[in-house]
């Protein structure tokens, strides 16, 4: 089902920015959704096995999503995201970081600029989202939280991956 | 160790000496003129990117020219492409419940 759908993904290394572009066969509103509403966002907002558990939305700008990421030893990393620019069904910005199960953020790991366009085209959906780190290290940091050891990818599967990029 | 990588690329004027040395090889000399800066501030951002093997050494004559290594920035693509696979890996969650939710709708 996701075959033919465009799934577009690169990285500016010197400007520490990824690009996203991914289409998704649901209607606009539905895509929006998922993205914005809590209760959804944590059905697919870790990769598996991680599993997402907001603690607390706040969808305004200025407003917060507290979440954590949860492996399945347990093992719980802290995030927030900080909305900045909220258009319904368009657009959605928000500064992220990790932070400790506190919510105290880290400054060293802060500041990631995350923007996201939506739009629909005879009911496929396209999310265009662009992610300006403030170093890659936190990319690092992202794979270091233990993402690595939730990837059911095997190397061999990775060089399969890597040979098709 | 990539580690080292992750922090020799996130200094900007590393950023930028990887950048022209992709373009042609260069001697330290060539570098602290094109980057306006000291031969030693040179010689310390080339010790960083050639510890962590993001550059090779060419010695030619009396110079030495500095050239990118591609093997270790192929290493940094692998890592980026694991990242990939965590985007992948939710949209594809994410296509699921997408899926589960229309069908909840009809």
């Amino acid at each position: 089902m996701t075959s033919n759908l465009l799934f577009d993904f690169t990285v500016d290394k010197t400007a520490n920015t990824i690009f996203i572009h991914r289409e998704f066969a649901a209607p606009l509103a539905l895509v929006w959704d998922a993205f914005t509403k809590p209760d959804i966002l944590d059905q697919w907002g870790a990769p598996a096995p991680f599993t997402a558990h907001t603690i607390y939305m706040n969808f305004i700008v200025g407003g917060r999503r507290f979440y954590k990421m949860v492996s399945p030893e347990g093992l719980e990393h802290y995030s927030v995201q900080d909305y900045t620019v909220i258009t319904p069904m368009s657009n959605l910005q928000y500064i992220s970081g990790f932070s400790d199960k506190d919510e105290q953020v880290n400054p060293a790991f802060y500041g990631s600029i995350n923007n996201l366009n939506f739009s629909e085209t005879n009911g496929i959906t396209t999310v265009s989202i662009t992610i300006q780190y403030t170093s890659l290290a936190i990319l690092e940091m992202m794979v270091e939280k233990g993402f690595k050891e939730g990837f059911t990818l095997t190397m061999s599967n990775l060089e399969k991956l890597l040979a098709r990029l | 160790m990539k580690k080292d990588i992750f922090q020799a690329i996130a200094d900007p004027t590393r950023r930028a000496i990887l950048t022209l040395i992709a373009l042609q090889a260069l001697t330290p000399n060539a570098m602290a003129v094109k980057f306006d800066m000291s031969r030693q501030a040179v010689s310390k951002h080339i010790k960083v990117l050639q510890e962590c093997e993001l550059i090779k050494p060419a010695p030619v004559g009396r110079e030495i020219y500095y050239h990118l290594n591609p093997k270790k920035m192929q290493e940094l693509d692998n890592w980026l492409a694991q990242f990939r696979k965590i985007w992948e890996s939710q949209f594809n969650q994410l296509d699921k419940v997408l899926s589960t939710l229309q069908n909840q709708q009809k």
